[in-house]
This record gives structure tokens, sequence and C-alpha cells, in this order.
């Protein structure tokens, strides 16, 4: 299995949430990318956008901007 | 075939539109279900498309717009999920029956429902708001324009109408969106109605609703989203919250494709080419003896579409006739518009529909014309 680190993984109520995020972070070039999202944040199934851990202050400022419509932000080892 | 039946469908797409579908037909996953490529492609596709559609419509947000099979699946939506008994309703006669059934329905559950009439030219009777509104009005539910006549309704001023008024504005979009210019910000539309393959250009199976922000519409539908699994009720967050089961996503990659076309080409562009047609068509055959056109064709703005009957004859067969004879291709009948076909006097003859799309062309039109000249001879002589 791939070695575990942690991430900056920011959670969403649609998959159209989703799929802003990810036009939102490559339009500002923050890096990540979607992946389903871990049972240890939600068991509801659905994407998640999973950043490097030194993310999480530019992620919420950008989710403030564009007014991004996010469940949680979480710090988390995948 | 010179194909003059538009508004019911248009026959010819911008070539990107069939080359998105087999694309994505031969690549994509399915939309929010998965984490992988193939998901994440349907699913940007998909995303992309509400976000050109709320530019293109005016609606505030691209999550505010949620997919549909078509216009009438979202109309249903729209109805039945904001209005209900004890509501009163106030709609026109120039309303399709995927407005009217719904309201019909509501009304047998328990709702009043009343209808801004039409002249016997099939001009509304704007007048007709203000006289009809009631303490317990809820709604305003119009077509854009009429997909019998192609007359439009000044959907500004009945937007101002529902605001001053505090009522939700449905908008039914099917005959406009793509070739009249719509902001519904602007024009007071609480949810717009919209089918992606008319003037839209998209592929049959495609369409929608956009709403406002605010408004509490209950799902028509409920079940699988990918998303709040353990939920027992349908998620609130749209467009999940109307949007149950599988999106079309190859439909709507044809649809995004559509979309490219026609911001590149422009909507005005769009709504000039056909207008034009369509008047020049108007031109020819409007004094021809025994011709009977229907609609306003003094009014600035209209649908690209003219609608005829040729002395008594059953629209029927001059539709076959067009069709047989000339390889040309109408809509004949009732054209699911009741009450407007009544207000015109046209319920046992029907009326013969010429509608024009982009792709059609001066030559076309000017067959069509002369096809309607021979046989209104014809008729004459009979």
């Amino acid at each position: 299995m791939r070695e575990r680190t942690e991430k900056c993984v920011v959670t969403f109520r649609t998959t159209a949430g989703a799929m802003a995020m990810e036009a939102a972070c490559k339009g500002s070039g923050l890096p990540g990318r979607l992946i389903p999202v871990p049972r240890s944040v939600t068991a509801g199934c659905g994407l998640c956008w999973a950043a490097p851990p030194d993310s999480r202050e530019a992620l919420e400022e950008l989710v403030m901007k564009k007014h991004l419509d996010v469940d949680g932000i979480y710090a988390i080892i995948l | 075939m010179i194909y003059l039946d538009n508004a019911a469908t248009t026959r010819t797409k911008p070539p990107a539109v069939a080359r998105a579908v087999l694309e994505a037909l031969s690549s994509y996953g399915n939309c929010g279900r998965g984490g992988h490529e193939g998901a994440l492609s349907a699913a940007r596709t998909i995303y992309e498309t509400r976000e050109k559609l709320a530019a293109l419509l005016g609606c505030p947000r691209a999550d505010h717009v949620c997919f549909t099979q078509n216009s009438t699946q979202a109309l249903n939506i729209a109805i039945s999920g904001l209005l209900g008994p004890g509501d009163h309703i106030i709609s026109t006669d120039l309303e399709h029956n995927s407005v009217l059934r719904p309201l019909y329905r509501l009304r047998d559950a328990g709702a009043a429902v009343d209808f801004v009439p039409a002249d016997r030219r099939g001009r509304l009777d704007y007048g007709g708001f203000e006289r009809l509104l009631r303490p317990e009005t809820k709604a305003v539910v119009c077509t854009h324009a009429s997909n019998l006549t192609g007359d439009a309704v000044d959907i500004q001023r009945v937007g101002n109408f529902a605001g001053e008024h505090g009522l939700l504005f449905i908008l039914d979009a099917s005959q406009t969106a793509g070739v009249l210019p719509i902001n519904m910000g602007a024009m007071g539309v609480s949810a717009l109605c919209f089918t992606g393959h008319k003037s839209l250009l998209g592929p049959q199976g495609t369409g929608g609703l956009c709403l406002r922000e605010g408004l509490e519409v209950r799902p028509f539908a409920v079940g699988g989203t990918g998303v709040q699994s353990y939920s027992e009720t349908q998620p609130a967050e749209y467009p999940t919250r109307l949007e149950a089961g599988t999106l079309n996503g190859h439909g709507l990659a044809g649809l995004n494709a559509a979309l490219d076309f026609l911001n590149e080409t422009g909507v005005e562009a769009v709504h000039a080419r056909e207008d034009a047609l369509a008047r020049r068509f108007y031109e020819a055959i409007r004094d021809l003896p025994g011709v009977t056109v229907y609609g306003d064709f003094d009014a600035p703005v209209r649908a690209p579409i003219v609608t005829l009957n040729i002395g008594t004859l059953d629209s029927a067969q001059v539709s076959d006739e067009l069709a047989e004879r000339f390889g040309i291709a109408t809509r004949p009948g009732a054209h699911c518009a009741p009450r407007l076909h009544r207000a015109l006097g046209t319920e046992d003859q029907g009326a013969v529909r010429f509608s024009w799309s982009y792709f059609n062309t001066e030559e076309e039109t000017d067959q069509a014309a002369e096809a309607v000249r021979v046989l209104a001879q014809e008729a004459a002589e009979a």
C-alpha cells in the first residue's frame, strides 16, 4: 500500500460542490486532487479535495472568496 | 428534406455535439460515483455545462442549475415542488400541455388556477394578470414564447408584476433558451425551465431548471445521489436535491459542446438569422389568397415560428402534402397547446407550423413559401 501521510481534506455536500472546488483550485494554482471520501471523515461516500497539509489557510481563503459550498475541512492521515 | 420543425426539436446540430457525445460514450464513468478518471471526466463536463447555462440564462449559481430529461420534467418539478393545495396560480392561454397538465393536476388536488386570456390573434391581455390577482395567489407560471404562434411574452413585465406582489415566477423557456436573451435575475424569474434539444442545439434527453437562491423546491424523485448515502432523505442541497439517479452525462456532454457553439456565435446572431428567415417566409405567404397566418408579426421580438392554415383544409393534410410532394417537414395538429387553439378558433382544423433554426437557409425558406403558394392555389381551384 502507499505510504500514509497527513493531508488537508475538504468535504462537500454535493458532487457539484466538489467540481466547483476543483475548478477553483486549478484556477488559483492550488495543489490537490479529488478522491473518494475516506470513511474516517464520513461514511456517506462522495468526493473530497485532498491537498498538502500546509494548504489549509489558502483553501479556507479560497472557499470564502469563491463562496464554495463545503461541508468541512479536516487534517487526516491518508 | 427541408426541415422546418425546429420548434419540436432542432435536427441539425453543430458537428461538435455529436463528436462530444461519441467521446463521452466511449470514455465517461458515472458522475459522482467514484473518484477515478472516468467518473471525474463526466462530473467535470456536467459541472462545466451548469456553469455555461448559468452564464447564458442569468442563473445566480452554477449549482442551482439542476438537470432533468426535458422541459416537461423540469416544469413538473417546479410546479409540484413549489405549489400545492390552497394556492392560487395565474397562467396564460399560451401554455403548452407541459405547463397545463401539471397545473390541472394541481387544481384537482385543491389549488386554484386562472388563465390570462389570449384574443383571436393570439395576443395576450396583460391586464389579465392584475385582474386575476387574489390574496392567495402564490405564483405566475408562463411561457416565454408560444410554441404555436411564436409570439413572445414580455417576461420583464410579468417578472415585475410577480415581484411587486411577492409571487413566484416559473418560466417555461422551452422555445426561447438559446435564441432569445434571458437574464432570470434581472427579469425576476424564480425558476426557469429549459430543454436542451431545441434552440440550445443539444441532444434529446437533456433539460433542466435554473433556480434563484433561497427557493425550497420539494424533490419530485428521491434516490441515489452518490453523496450522503446513510441519510434517509434526499440531500437538501442543490443540484443534488433535484437530481436522484444517474444523470445523462453523455447527452450533457453534447449540450456542453452546443453551448460552446452558441457562445461563439452569440444568441443575438442566432436570433437575428432565425428571425430573418421566419419573417422572409411570412412576407412571402402572408397575402396569398386563402392563407391565414396566426400570431403577432408586428411584435419586435418573437420566436422563429410561422403558423398558418390554407382555406379550411385539414392541417394534417397540408403538412402531409408538404412532406410527401415537396420534402418539407412541418408540424400540423394541436401542438399540445389546446387553450391557444381554442382562442384562435383552430380547435378543429389545427394549424401547420413552420419553425426555423440557425442552420436553415434562404433557399429552403423560399422553397417552403413556394410550396405553400402551390397548395393555396390548388385549394382555391378545387
